[in-house]
């Protein structure tokens, strides 16, 4: 029974995850170690803690809340590069779609005036058209996709920057807020602020985020269109030998997985949460999370939701530490090292495999000898 | 104009060193995306070695210091690489891309730790080297000649002899090529492997160094390097994996980054009234259009970015 259990893929992604979080953390709390030693396990507890931090209930809903609302447009990232990645494309260009979404929301909200759903239209389209670069490039020119997508990062972070210029405070280099000057744009609250202790900027996208991960279980599980999609992935040759339009494939994966994080951009900038600084000199890290959080989900979308919630935790809870000695930074650090070792996933899974191949073996071969011993017994 | 020249060379000299590291990686069959994340490493080991060494202990052990200390930075860094992509046939995709994660969040945490520890009040990721640098740069008539642009040079000439003219650089690329091929006549694929990331690694720590040192005299840690790693996986690309083009292909994309520093010194194209982000996302729009157009029939290492495995047929 247990050995089912220990065979079974999804458990073995699990434990996979979880080894790589665990030994992620143990390293960056060997690191704070050798920053400072006195005060390390505090450091490193007020990281897990994240909102922990406060005793107060209220405070702790609130900060919860705030948590969740940068969960959000963190899932729909990781589930923007999952998706591409079912189809045997990485898309790093995640980063530049979210700041095109970004770009078009701010823009749509404060300058053009529109409501909050022609703003998530726009956004997702603007964001589609983007990624629908690098699969153009992909499939009729044959340039790699990561490095269209990291080149297409910074021509969206600087055309955002000069877009947004043009709705930038005077005084400061952010952008206006939407309280004063898009209300209008602003996602609907659902009353959830009531159950997160007043937090307004808990709204309509945390269920809408959940929602796209679910659907985007089933558009790649359950339906003939993700199958085609994955069989591309797989081998694009046998695709096109099957009579699917492979180039089309691409081309509208990328589109799709632009248009997902784009809409996370708005799940994020539509509540008024952050506002952009026209300065910027890097895309935000959101979409570059996005990838620990795609591949620390074991790539499956329902298990996304949980490693995004982890990332955004630890990322939150960097902001608790002690910073006369330490620095928020520990929190990168983690998320980067467990990507690093989401790399050995394989080699974990590989070695479980072989190491309960081998008991099965030994297991056989016991029950063979007893049944010899046995059958020479009753001679 | 001058100025134009100076800026489009050093630049070139960053991109022509990194990508001659890509260069070496991809020959030998590995995919090295960690490129940004080795600069960003080599970076910081020559930054700390600017910040340590002695005071006046004169500019040529100073340049020498600073060079090994991004080496060694860079080839420890790319072993990481090394030990996923070729020991444990990781995905060479995602090990670069988390490579260039942590290489900006260590160097940052570091440098933190070192500024608070030397001073509670400084947060900042910044290191700053205003004599030190003085040590790279000899003036010519106005020029500033830094020595990165001959080291850049020496860089493309002794991979060109190395590539082509020695019997390790033939075996390097028959493992990119065919390594099964090559595992036959009995070359260790898992060694040149090995060999090829950390030669890449020690380009791409020059190249981080080189970096940092091209214009400003302090460098926040926070910011990485651009993209710039991937800017020279582009000039390779454009360079069709051979030495000597990609120097070509590094002068042409340095040009175009060295124009969006300098364009407010040439009165026809402050006149022309464009904004600075347009001159800011000329390099990456330019790279684009030559990848789209060269890309297609691009000559890359045929067994790169598959693990090799001595059981596979």
């Amino acid at each position: 029974m247990t050995k089912k259990i220990l065979r079974n893929e999804a458990f073995q992604s699990l434990f996979a995850s979880l080894i790589c979080i665990v030994l992620g953390v143990l390293i960056g709390y060997i690191v704070l170690l050798f920053i400072n030693p006195t005060g390390a396990g505090e450091a490193i507890m007020e990281v897990l803690k994240n909102f922990l931090h406060y005793s107060k209930t209220n405070l702790q809903i609130k900060n919860f809340g705030n948590t969740l609302v940068k969960t959000a447009p963190l899932l729909m990232c990781s589930l923007s590069i999952l998706f591409a990645y079912k189809v045997g494309l990485f898309n790093i260009g995640a980063a530049g779609q979210y700041c095109v979404g970004i770009c078009a929301s701010i823009y749509c909200a404060v300058a053009l005036g529109l409501g909050w759903l022609p703003c998530l239209i726009i956004a997702a389209v603007c964001g589609a058209l983007y990624g629908a670069i690098v699969g153009l490039l992909k499939s009729y020119c044959n340039v790699n996709e990561v490095i269209s997508g990291i080149m297409l990062n910074w021509i969206a972070l600087y055309t955002t920057n000069m877009i947004l210029n043009t709705v930038k405070e005077s005084t400061s280099p952010y952008t206006f807020h939407l309280n004063t000057h898009g209300e209008q744009a602003m996602l609907p609250g659902l009353g959830m602020d009531k159950i997160f202790a007043g937090n307004q900027y808990v709204t309509l996208a945390l269920p809408l985020a959940v929602l796209t991960a679910v659907l985007i279980y089933v558009v790649l599980e359950k339906t003939k269109f993700g199958y085609e999609l994955k069989a591309t992935g797989y081998n694009k040759n046998a695709a096109k030998y099957c009579g699917m339009a492979e180039k089309r494939n691409i081309i509208v994966t990328l589109m799709i997985s632009g248009a997902i994080a784009a809409l996370g951009a708005s799940f994020m900038y539509l509540t008024d949460y952050e506002q952009w600084s026209c300065t910027s000199s890097a895309v935000p890290a959101m979409g570059f999370n996005g990838i620990a959080a795609a591949f620390l989900g074991g790539l499956n979308p329902i298990g996304t939701i949980f490693s995004s919630y982890f990332i955004q935790h630890i990322t939150n809870g960097g902001a608790y530490v002690d910073k006369t000695v330490y620095c928020s930074q520990i929190s990168d650090l983690i998320s980067a090292i467990i990507i690093y070792l989401c790399g050995f996933v394989f080699f974990i899974k590989y070695t479980m495999n072989n190491i309960l191949d081998k008991q099965e073996e030994k297991q056989a071969l016991k029950a063979k000898e007893a049944a010899e011993t046995q059958e020479g017994g009753d001679k | 104009m001058l100025l134009l020249i100076q800026y489009t060379l050093i630049f070139a000299s960053v991109l022509a060193l990194v990508a001659l590291g890509g260069c070496f990686a991809e020959h030998s069959g590995v995919i090295n995306l960690g490129l940004e994340g080795i600069m960003v490493i080599g970076a910081l080991g020559g930054a700390l070695m600017m910040r340590y060494a002695p005071d006046g202990i004169g500019a040529f052990p100073l340049i020498m210091l600073v060079i090994i200390a991004a080496i060694v930075f860079g080839v420890f860094y790319s072993s990481l690489l090394g030990v996923a992509c070729i020991n444990f046939k990781a995905n060479q995709t995602i090990v670069g891309t988390a490579l260039n994660m942590l290489g900006t969040a260590a160097a940052t945490v570091i440098v933190k730790a070192i500024n608070t520890a030397a001073n509670p009040d400084d947060v900042s990721s910044t290191i700053q080297y205003v004599d030190e640098k003085k040590s790279f740069l000899v003036n010519i008539g106005g020029f500033e000649f830094n020595w990165f642009m001959l080291i850049a040079a020496l860089g493309v000439v002794a991979a060109y002899v190395i590539l082509y003219k020695t019997k390790f650089g033939l075996r390097l690329m028959a493992c990119g090529e065919h390594p099964q091929a090559a595992d036959s006549v009995g070359i260790n694929v898992y060694k040149m492997r090995w060999a090829g990331v950390l030669i890449s690694g020690l380009f791409g720590g020059l190249g981080g160094i080189c970096y940092i040192l091209s214009g400003v005299s302090e460098w926040k840690f926070e910011n990485g390097v651009a993209g710039f790693g991937f800017l020279a996986l582009a000039v390779m690309i454009f360079g069709q994996w051979k030495p000597t083009r990609i120097a070509m292909a590094a002068l042409i994309f340095g040009f175009f980054r060295a124009l969006s520093n300098v364009f407010f010194g040439f009165p026809f194209l402050v006149a022309l009234n464009i904004p600075g982000s347009i001159y800011n996302m000329m390099p990456y729009v330019i790279c684009l259009i030559v990848l789209a157009f060269t890309s297609k029939k691009s000559r890359a290492p045929k067994a790169e970015g598959i693990p090799y495995d001595k059981g596979q047929r």
